[in-house]
């Protein structure tokens, strides 16, 4: 499979997300700069954590407007998958292709810590290979990642089955102790109505490897992996 | 500089009293502007929209609790809320009210605040 991950200016969690998907994963995967305007072969798209544009005006408020933007909208528009990771999630729902938004943490604090996810549903591309009942172990890095969205949007998010991760305890309660930046309904990852696009704040990029700690985010990526193949195979059917 | 802007500002203060159609305009029509002595001067005259970015109620604003709690804990009574919002400043080199108006109207919309969690007030002078 062909990954390509954005580069904005400030994004620094573009070079984990490589690292993940060619070295650890076996997968092709290559940087896409802002300005191209293509994504050549891409089957899907990774839109890295950071601080694009130094979180001027709002996160991701002026990457969204970058010329390669337009192209992962039609990329979206046609099926192709897309994952935001924080500061990607963030561009996803300034750019509207994820309903909600994220402000500020609720503490105030900047959270750098290892949390839990409880996933909410397997039916997604990026979810479907997640056992059922595992949490996932995963680090978060992020001031303004509290999720929010009004009364109405939640509504259709938990109707569409759009929730795709919760932050939850070590045994898998969904209590605000977890919720480590205030998201309503200790919401960490949706999907949009389609389910080909989704965004978390969580880094499953910086837990693919034993090494550091957990390597849950793995199941992640090879949710969209499968799923991708699955579609390959459709076709050649 | 400072000479120049105070001689026509000066003579902006005759000719307000003084103009008939001035007088029957409606407030917020500036025909003469009056700038500052210490200003960027007067040839180009710009005008300025003042733009005003809040959160809106149904997100909770955690900043305007902070700087509430930091408040009455400094001795201030009686401050029931704060809310921390954003300015924007922005000049332009137009004259042309309504279009200026138009136009920013949209990019506040679309860009410089976000209508899911904000809430914008745009004025132009």
């Amino acid at each position: 499979m062909n990954f390509a991950v954005l580069q904005f200016p400030a994004s620094n969690c573009d070079q984990d997300a490589i690292h993940a998907l060619r070295d650890v994963l076996g997968h092709s995967a290559r940087y896409v700069w802002h300005k191209e305007t293509s994504l050549g072969d891409a089957d899907a798209v990774i839109v890295p954590g950071g601080f694009s544009y130094g979180d001027y005006l709002r996160c991701g408020a002026i990457a969204r407007f970058s010329p390669v933007m337009q192209a992962v909208k039609q990329f979206a528009d046609h099926g192709g998958l897309v994952l935001g990771i924080c500061n990607g999630f963030q561009v996803l729902t300034e750019a509207g292709l994820l309903p909600g938004a994220l402000v500020r943490n609720r503490d105030l604090q900047f959270h750098c810590e290892h949390i839990f996810l409880k996933t909410v549903t397997p039916e997604s591309p990026f979810t479907n290979k997640i056992p059922a009942g595992k949490l996932l172990k995963i680090p978060i890095a992020h001031g303004e990642g509290c999720y929010f969205a009004d009364e109405e949007t939640l509504g259709q998010l938990k109707a569409n089955n759009q929730i795709l991760w919760q932050y939850c305890s070590a045994t898998g309660e969904l209590t605000e102790g977890a919720n480590p930046n205030g998201s309503l309904l200790n919401i960490a990852g949706i999907c949009n109505e389609r389910r080909n696009v989704a965004g978390l704040m969580p880094h499953p990029e910086r837990a693919c490897e034993p090494l550091l700690a957990s390597d849950d985010g793995r199941w992640i990526f090879e949710s969209m992996i499968a799923a991708l193949q699955n579609r390959t195979a459709a076709r050649a059917a | 500089m400072a000479q120049g802007a105070d001689k026509f500002n000066a003579s902006c203060n005759r000719h307000l009293k003084n103009c008939p159609t001035l007088k029957n305009c409606s407030p917020g029509a500036v025909i003469f502007r009056k700038i500052p002595a210490s200003g960027p001067g007067f040839r180009g005259a710009k005008m300025k929209a003042k733009i005003v970015i809040t959160p809106k109620k149904a997100v909770v604003d955690p900043q305007g609790k902070t700087v509430r709690n930091a408040l009455e804990q400094m001795g201030h009574q009686g401050i029931k809320a704060v809310h921390v919002g954003k300015y924007l400043e922005i000049e332009l080199d137009s004259t042309d009210r309504e279009t200026a108006r138009k136009s920013l109207d949209e990019a506040c919309h679309k860009f410089l605040s976000n209508p899911v969690i904000e809430d914008y007030k745009l004025e132009i002078e």
